[in-house]
Parts: C-alpha cells; structure tokens; sequence
C-alpha cells in the first residue's frame, strides 16, 4: 500500500518534469499557457501556481489506445480531479477519413479509453462523461497527416 | 403586356441556362441512347418551368441518355402526323418525344407520345394527360422523365423520387437537413440548427427521417421526424453514443448504435412499443446497421478483426459472420433492393472509394474515383447510388451507376453538402 503510494507520487513527479520539459520542443502541437508576466513590486513571495496541465491527448489512426505522452497528461488530471468534486466532458474526435458513423464510435472509444485510465487512477466516474463528435469537428481543416494528427483527439474539458 | 411578356421570356430563359449548368456529366456510356425531347407545344403565359428542358435533364442525369440540343432539331413537330422521320434520323435520334401543355382554370394538363425512330412507331402514349399546379410543372415533367426511361430501358424510372441530405457551414457553425428533387432542384430545409445533424435515413414507407441530432445540450440523440408535417420525436437519450439509425424493410423498426452498456453496439428499437433490444456484444466497436432486405438480419461495421469490416448477425439466432474480406477498410454498408449487392467505403491506396460486393460471389467492384468518397445510398430502382465527395473543396453529392459505367456530379449548393439518403418510390 504504501509502496504504491509511493510510485504514484513518484510517477506524478516525473509526469510533471516530462511536461515541463515538453512545453518547450512541442509547444506547437500541445499549447501551453504562457506565463503571467511578473508583477511588480510585490512585497510578498509570489505564489506558487500549478504548472498548467494540457488539455488534449492525441491518438493513432483507426486507433483509441493512450500513449505514454497522453498516460503522462492524464496522470496529472487524474491527481487534480481526485477527492475534487468537479465534473469533466471528455470530448472524443476523429479525422475525416472514413466513414462518418464509424468515426462517431472511434470518438466515443478515445474518450472511454481517457475516462477508464482516469478511474483508475481513483477519479470518480460519476463525475466523467464521453461525448464523441467523431470527424464533425476538426480543430484544423486540411486535408493531410498534420491536421489529421491534431484532429484524432480528446479533449479534457472542465 | 409587351413588357410583361419581354421579362417572362428573359426570366425563362435564365432559368434554363441555370438548369444547363445543373448537371455535370463526369463519365457517360460508350453509346448513350439518343432521344429527342420536342420543345412543347403550348399557348399562354410563359411557364415557371420549361418541361421538355427538365425531361432533357433527367434522362441526361441517368448517364444512359444522350438528348439531343434543340438548335439542332430540324422540325418541331406537335402530333404524330407531323413527324417526318427522316428529319430524326439525320440527327441520329433514337427516340424522339412530343408533347403539349394546356392551362385551365390554373390546373396544367400535359399529353406526351414516344415515338421509336428506327422502327417508325409510337411506343408510349398518354391517353389521360398528367395534371398539376403550377408548383407541380417539375413533378410533371419528372413523371414523363420515368415513363420514357422505363418504355425505353425496361427500369423504373428515379426522378420523381426525394433525396434528404446535411449541409453544413462553418463560421458560425450551422447543420441544415434538406429535402429537395433526385436532381437537387426544389430544395427546402427540415431542420436548421447550430448543432451536429447527422445520418439521416428515409423510412421505407416514405413518410419519415430518421437521424442525429446534437440539439441537445449539445449530446447525440436519435429523432424520427414526419416528412410532410415537420412532426417530430425524439427517440432515443441515452448517455454515449446514439446514432447511425437504420429502418427495417417494414419501417417499423429502427437499428442504431447505442453505448448506453459501455461500448458501441448495435440495439433495435420497436417503434410502437418503444422497447429496445440488444443486437451485438463485442468489446470491440459495432456501429452502422443496415437491415437485409428480408429483414432477418442486419449487415453492420465492426473492428473485431482489429481493422473494420462489415459483418452481418442473423436476428433470430445471433449468429455472426463476416462478410467482407477485400481490403483493410470495409465500412457502412447499404444492400441493394435485389439483395445481390452490398455498397459501401472502401480504402484502396489510401483514398476511400465507394464499392459495390456481389455478396454471393464475394467480388468486389470499385464504382469511384476520387479520394473522400462516402456516406452511399442506392436508388430505389437499383440503377444508381449517390454519394458524398469532394469538389473544388467543398462537399457535394456525386452519382454512380450500379455497374460504374456513368458517373454525374450534382450541382453545388451554399454549404458542405453530404450524407444523401434516396427515398424510396412514392
């Protein structure tokens, strides 16, 4: 018990060193809220404000398993939600290749796939719902592999 | 009066200069038939509609046909006796087709006779004349469209048939449900909405559609709607997915794809009773039913074997089989009302065309070309299917022949068009 306490603790630390490593290198494709710039003359010490977590986790095509990168994001959700009372949408998207039904269950299956991880993770599920949109709304609108890869997603609405 | 007759004439002929550009023929027949529609024979004030333009249209549509332009008929003959064959057969005309139009009282009659050039006789005669309003001078026209089609070919003509379809748009993001002619002409909105409309299927009565819509706090939910009232319901509200509603052949049932359990299956729902019943159970995703025509079964798309294909369960004992083999994408599937044949999305080098898969012989025939071909649905005659594409990067619906061997793009609305479901015969 407690040595998985432990490991969870330290997964969590490590997920948030790889994300604040990532922000960086792979700003373009997982936007990170910039900083708010410095006040000044503050008499106090600043508080310490949670690394902003992000709010979308990618898939492979035809595909609705989480990869290491969206484990790692939806650890660090699964921290903040547990013992929350917070409600969360999972919005499930495809790209637009195939058949638009058959996308709609992909869409569904991504964000089933985020809900299952996060209740195990102790999110309460109650507090969960999947919403699938499948390929009706793509945040970008081309019609090759760089907009496919950001349009197969889900989204961790609050 | 002058005047008035001037712009009548300038507004008929802009219309018919809209309907030349209608239609766009991608791939015809080697050898289309070559009929020749008569201007009609008619007096009064210039018509709302030109009737012999229409026919011209649909037969042109059907990619079977060849009409021959009017600047090329040597004569305009109004009856049988002044039809000089000869006339028609320096033209290359197979078939030539005459008629006239009579107003009373605003009630429009039309008479109409075929006439087979190369055995010099009548083949088809109107003893009682078709009779409309003004509003209905299409639907005339469509009904003399079907009767030569099928004097002619020996098929159930299509054009007095509907089709419904989605048209989307985006900035602001607004799903309309339309109805409009086979031909695109006449289209009218049955639902406007600033949320996801999707999947909408004709009852095989004629009389309902049903589909998808995200009206709902912005969730999927299933609604059957009356076509000619506008009267609606909603079907289904369950958490998860609602969607891909099919109609069985007696149209008193509905096929859909519920998650309600946790994962995509495939359920029926009674329309009388309201009571559901669970079709499929998988953990893998079953969506996209689609009856047989004997309504004993119903064919569907599922990635059990990890990539999706379609497979068919048998209702009465549950039993499962999969039914396409060819490719590594197989989806939404729609039977032809023979029962031979199965159309649906097929991915061949990275495009998604549409095929058709003689279900007895397990061959599979590609019927389309482009890359984003989808959402296929068969007329009701078994001659042609419409289906979604792309063109100029927009949406638009496109038609096949059956046997691929004419292809027409139809004309391209405001919004993304996609999703056409051809009703059946009225």
């Amino acid at each position: 018990m407690i040595s998985k306490a432990i490991k969870q603790g330290l997964t969590f630390a490590v997920v948030m060193a790889f994300l604040v490593g990532c922000s960086n290198s792979d700003s373009k494709k997982k936007p990170v809220v910039a900083p708010a710039p410095t006040p000044v003359a503050v008499a106090e010490p600043a508080p310490v404000v949670a690394a902003p977590i992000a709010s979308v986790v990618y898939f492979e095509f035809d595909k609705y398993d989480l990869t290491p990168e969206s484990r790692a994001i939806l650890l660090a959700h699964a921290e903040k939600l547990k013992g929350s009372s917070m409600s969360v949408r999972l919005e499930g998207h495809a790209d637009e290749r195939g058949s638009r039904e058959y996308n709609m269950a992909l869409g569904e299956k991504r964000a089933n796939a985020v809900r299952d991880f996060l209740v195990l993770q102790g999110v309460k599920s109650a507090s969960l719902e999947s919403v699938s949109y499948g390929e009706e709304r793509p945040v970008a609108t081309g019609h090759e592999d760089s907009s496919w890869s950001q349009n197969r997603r889900v989204e961790v609405k609050y | 009066m002058k005047r008035f007759l001037l712009l009548s004439i300038f507004f008929v002929t802009g219309f018919v200069q809209a309907q030349l550009t209608n239609i766009t023929i991608t791939h015809g027949v080697d050898n289309p038939t070559r009929i020749a529609i008569v201007p009609f024979n008619y007096v009064g004030p210039a018509l709302s509609e030109d009737i012999p333009e229409i026919i011209r249209n649909d037969l042109n549509f059907s990619g079977q046909f060849e009409s021959i332009p009017v600047d090329k008929m040597i004569s305009y003959p109004k009856n049988e006796a002044e039809i000089h064959y000869r006339d028609w057969k320096m033209i290359n005309a197979e078939f030539l087709l005459i008629g006239d139009i009579t107003q009373q009282a605003g009630r429009y009659f039309a008479n109409f006779e075929l006439f087979d050039v190369v055995q010099q006789k009548r083949v088809l005669s109107r003893s009682v004349p078709l009779e409309g309003a003004e509003t209905q001078l299409r639907d005339i026209a469509h009904r003399i469209s079907d009767k030569t089609y099928e004097t002619i070919t020996g098929i159930r003509g299509i054009f007095s048939t509907k089709i419904i379809y989605v048209e989307a748009f985006q900035k602001p993001a607004r799903w309309r449900l339309m109805l409009s002619d086979v031909d695109g002409a006449r289209s009218r909105s049955l639902l406007d909405s600033k949320r996801i409309i999707l999947s909408p299927v004709w009852s095989p009565d004629g009389t309902r559609v049903a589909y998808v819509s995200y009206e709902a706090d912005d969730r999927p939910a299933l609604f059957v709607q009356n076509i000619s009232t506008g009267q609606r319901q909603q079907v289904t509200n369950f958490r998860g997915l609602n969607g891909a509603p099919a109609w069985s052949p007696d149209s008193r049932n509905l096929a859909m794809v519920l998650s309600k359990d946790g994962n995509p299956e495939i359920y029926t729902l009674n329309l009388a009773s309201m009571a559901f019943s669970r079709v499929t159970n998988h953990f893998a995703i079953d969506t996209e039913p689609s009856w047989t025509t004997d309504g004993m079964g119903i064919f569907f798309t599922s990635n059990r074997g990890v990539k999706p294909q379609i497979y068919k369960v048998t209702l009465a004992s549950g039993q499962t089989e999969r039914v396409t083999f060819d490719g590594e994408y197989n989806a939404r599937g729609r039977v032809s009302p023979d029962g031979k044949s199965l159309v649906m999305v097929h991915q061949r080098d990275g495009g998604y065309l549409i095929a058709a898969l003689d279900i007895k012989s397990g061959n599979l025939r590609i019927l389309t070309e482009t890359s984003y071909d989808e959402s296929p649905t068969i007329a009701p005659n078994g001659a042609m299917l419409m289906y979604a594409t792309s063109f100029g990067n927009k949406g638009i619906l496109a038609a096949v022949s059956l046997d691929a061997r004419t292809k027409v793009r139809l004309p391209s609305k405001q919004g993304d068009v996609r999703e056409p479901a051809w009703s059946p015969f009225f």
